[in-house]
């Protein structure tokens, strides 16, 4: 970039930064340097720290450790209007703007020009009109801002916190619903800021976008750093490696070979299977006894292909067959009527219910399958609950405890338990090891291996490479919303996956630069 | 199955034994009972008699609740089932006056039901609209006036006594009975606590949520439509502007009393039908005490915001759960 930095003087240093989150350590010693007039990208798979790192800067959340220095001072915001005041302005993906005001109250919501107590209206439109236009807009600043489009409202958003001498510019996801054209729009503004010296952090998965505007990335990757480069000297399957490969070791898959798993019954298949604008259509041949894995980067299709397997999105395209009868997938009750079952990756949001007991939760499938008419008494569910709390020792054992108090990783047992009260034929897991600790996370692992040698099937969600190589019988690569590749048997392996991730950017001229 | 009534129901007990403490102080003759002509009288009986449709309405209200919705069209749908019962009292049989009510009351739940689960409008919006309407179609079917009757048996319905106890009440333990029987004796109380607790995580589980939502709001409407019935029994006539009028707003108070979060998962019908008894005992104490009945709302309003101060995270000994419980959500 014409705007590079100076490196002799760092504009914000974060150094040694910690958080947890009861047992689970979301940031652990990191370290981020920003220089002024620089662009650089944050990145790193969902759960990576980026979001935390970015709310204990910007005073979200309190530190446990670790200092941030502004301009050689340190800095330690309460909140984030206190980071504004100390000038790192934050515009997150969802713009926390007021959409019923006009485009200049927003812009001078808190600050409006006053005379005898009443805001100047025709002054304020002028200053918002005179702001804008700096950014490169002439849009009628008198109309709600609810009216425009999401990248007007961005740039509003940024002109706001620029003009409230922001030094440090943190955009989080601006790109994430804009299209091509509204990008470079935002992207020009990004280049004008930058040369004026205001450090921008660009926290993105678009990595393409990446490569286009930032000067420096650093990765993040479990909480930890895993290093910061120059953009222009990082080769993409470098790139791709260090947000998901763990130290690289040539894992490769412990499972008995492919050719014995050809022997074995289909429980599903897919044909053609997908949803426009969802997932391009795809084939996938499920077996018993069999962990499929579904690897690529956030954003690739990966959850959306689970979540059309199991039912919960509708397939508008293809035939699904469970054992060999075709059946159609309308909603979950289906997926469950069919015997299949599904961990999504948002725990809480969609999985456990936090109010009710672990009881309660584990045996919530089976009763929905069953139906209203033949009730699990108590008994039944009491022994149920006993079972799995035995089988996949979940802590604490109380079984009438609610479940929101448990950790992260005995949830997720929580609703391993739950779809295996159901005796399912087809288990889909979306990133059953994230978020939860080292201890469990061996657990979760043994477990899926466990599972798949009495037979049942399953198709396995991770962004943990290693992990996807140790337990897979086949692996299948995801890019841009479409499965790319299918490894079976010897070839998979860590590097065979990240090639077929970063395959689509080795013909690029952004690979040259190596 | 023993879930009906639950530890946690000590409060309210409590506030029960209390506020007819109360009672007994400013009216020495609360707890008398004496036996005339076959049926008992007293204060007590007083109590259960007027409580009896905010216990009905409120059976149906914990359960919308629990799902984390409302509804407030329960008084209108009252009026509407009370017109229908009075307009027909005095030309059909009983067995036809009932279908009709509680068939109305039915259609009502449906409506909302519909709103709610299908159309998946709020519910706070969506039953407003049958709270206004209702009304309206109440005055259309009583034609604006106050259409009384003498059927006896409809009479008998409000005012008769079965084994010493007034009919309403007997109807009302009867549907308490049959709703637990119902909702704790299938799997539906399990998969309405899990509907309201977390409706998406439930939705994924196999549950259909949109199933529960819709039957909770029929039911209620059936209860209204009861309540309603009794309310026009008891005055042997059906007034399309009053009848029910607020009773929605009480209703729901006796369910946040009987200890369900409006935010819905847990809930128990015991308690809710308690939380209306504990109404309307404050209600008839104020009566007999003599102070002008302005004052019930006023005391209303400081035992719902003591019950909801008890019930409060930061306030119970249940805080640090909470606390744990935010930690984890963060």
């Amino acid at each position: 970039m014409e705007n590079s930095s100076d490196p002799a003087s760092p504009l914000l240093e974060v150094r040694g930064i910690s958080k947890s989150f009861g047992a689970v350590r979301a940031l652990q010693e990191v370290d981020f340097t920003l220089r002024a007039g620089e662009i650089h990208a944050l990145l790193g798979e969902n759960g990576a720290g980026k979001s935390t790192l970015i709310k204990v800067v910007t005073g979200v959340f309190p530190r446990d450790a670790g200092i941030v220095r502004l301009g050689g001072e340190e800095v330690a915001p309460r909140s984030a209007k206190a980071a504004l005041g100390a000038g790192i302005a934050t515009v997150y993906q969802e713009v926390n703007l007021l959409p019923n005001l006009s485009v200049a109250q927003n812009l001078f919501l808190d600050r409006q020009p006053m005379r005898f107590g009443i805001v100047r209206e025709g002054e304020m439109r002028r200053r918002a009109k005179a702001l804008l236009a700096d950014f490169g807009l002439d849009i009628d600043v008198a109309a709600p801002l609810g009216n425009y489009s999401v990248a007007i409202q961005h740039v509003t958003a940024i002109a706001r916190a620029v003009d409230l001498s922001a030094r440090v510019l943190i955009l989080d996801e601006p790109t994430a619903s804009l299209d091509r054209h509204e990008v470079e729009i935002l992207f020009g503004i990004m280049r004008k800021l930058a040369g004026r010296g205001i450090g921008i952090v660009f926290v993105s998965h678009f990595l393409d976008q990446v490569y286009e505007i930032s000067n420096r990335i650093t990765v993040l990757r479990n909480g930890r750093l895993v290093g910061e480069r120059e953009t222009a000297s990082l080769p993409r399957l470098e790139l791709i490696r260090m947000m998901l490969g763990r130290e690289l070791a040539e894992t490769t898959s412990a499972r008995a070979s492919a050719t014995e798993h050809k022997a074995r019954e289909i429980c599903a298949s897919f044909e053609a299977y997908g949803k426009a604008g969802y997932v391009a259509p795809f084939d996938l041949e499920l077996r018993h006894g069999e962990v499929v894995g579904l690897a690529g980067l956030l954003g690739s299709g990966r959850t959306e292909t689970a979540r059309l397997v199991f039912g919960a999105e509708r397939a508008d395209r293809g035939q699904a067959r469970v054992e060999g009868a075709a059946v159609r997938l309308q909603s979950p009750r289906d997926g469950v009527r069919h015997g299949f079952g599904y961990c999504p990756e948002e725990r809480k949001t969609d999985g456990i219910v936090a109010e009710l007991s672990v009881r309660e939760n584990i045996v919530l499938a089976l009763q929905a399958k069953r139906g209203l008419h033949r009730p699990l008494s108590r008994r039944e569910q009491d022994e149920i609950a006993r079972r799995y709390v035995k089988m996949l020792d979940i802590r604490p054992s109380d079984p009438e405890r609610p479940v929101g108090l448990l950790s992260g990783g005995n949830q997720q047992k929580v609703l391993l338990a739950r779809w295996l009260a159901t005796s399912p034929r087809l288990l889909v897991l979306d990133e059953p090891t994230r978020g939860i600790d080292v201890g469990a996370h061996a657990e979760i692992i043994r477990l899926i291996r466990e599972l798949c040698d009495n037979g049942l099937s399953l198709l396995v969600i991770s962004s943990e490479l290693d992990e996807i190589v140790t337990y897979s019988d086949r692996v299948v690569v995801l890019r841009d919303r479409a499965h790319v590749e299918e490894l079976a048997g010897g070839a998979i392996d860590v590097g065979n996956i990240l090639a077929a991730i970063a395959a689509d950017g080795a013909a690029t001229a952004h690979e040259g630069r190596a | 199955m023993t879930a009906l009534l639950p530890r946690r129901g000590l409060a309210q007990i409590l506030a029960l034994i209390v506020i007819l403490a109360v009672d007994r102080v400013v009216s020495p003759q609360f707890f008398d009972l004496r036996l005339q002509d076959g049926r008992l009288f007293g204060s007590l009986i007083d109590v259960l008699n007027r409580g009896t449709p905010v216990a009905l309405l409120s059976l149906g209200m914990v359960l919308v609740i629990a799902t984390r919705g409302i509804d407030l069209s329960v008084g209108a749908v009252m009026a509407i089932c009370g017109a229908i019962a009075a307009s027909l009292a005095d030309s059909h049989g009983l067995p036809v006056v009932l279908a009709a009510a509680l068939g109305a009351g039915l259609v009502c739940g449906l409506w909302n039901g519909f709103l709610v689960a299908v159309l998946g409008m709020q519910p706070i919006v969506a039953t407003l609209i049958l709270m206004v309407a209702g009304r309206g179609i109440a005055q259309l079917i009583t034609e604006g006036r106050i259409v009384t009757f003498s059927s006896p048996d409809l009479v008998w319905l409000g005012n008769g006594s079965v084994l010493g106890l007034p009919v309403p009440v007997v109807i009302a333990l009867g549907m308490l009975i049959l709703t637990g029987a119902v909702v704790r004796g299938s799997a539906l109380g399990l998969l309405i606590e899990a509907t309201g607790g977390n409706a998406r995580a439930s939705e994924l589980a196999g549950v259909g949520t949109r199933a529960m939502i819709l039957a909770v709001y029929v039911w209620c409407g059936v209860c209204a439509a009861l309540a309603g019935v009794i309310a026009a029994a008891d005055i042997m006539g059906a007034d399309a502007n009053n009848a029910g009028l607020w009773l929605e707003l009480d209703a729901i108070l006796a369910v946040v009393i009987g200890g369900t979060s409006l935010f819905g998962g847990r809930f128990s019908l015991v308690l809710a039908v308690l939380g209306a008894l504990i109404i309307q005992t404050m209600n008839t104490g104020i009566l007999l005490s003599g102070y002008p009945p302005e004052f019930n709302l006023l005391v209303k309003a400081v035992v719902v915001l003591a019950v909801l101060l008890l019930q409060s995270p930061k306030f119970s000994g249940f805080a640090g759960i909470a606390a744990r419980l935010r930690r984890t959500k963060a």
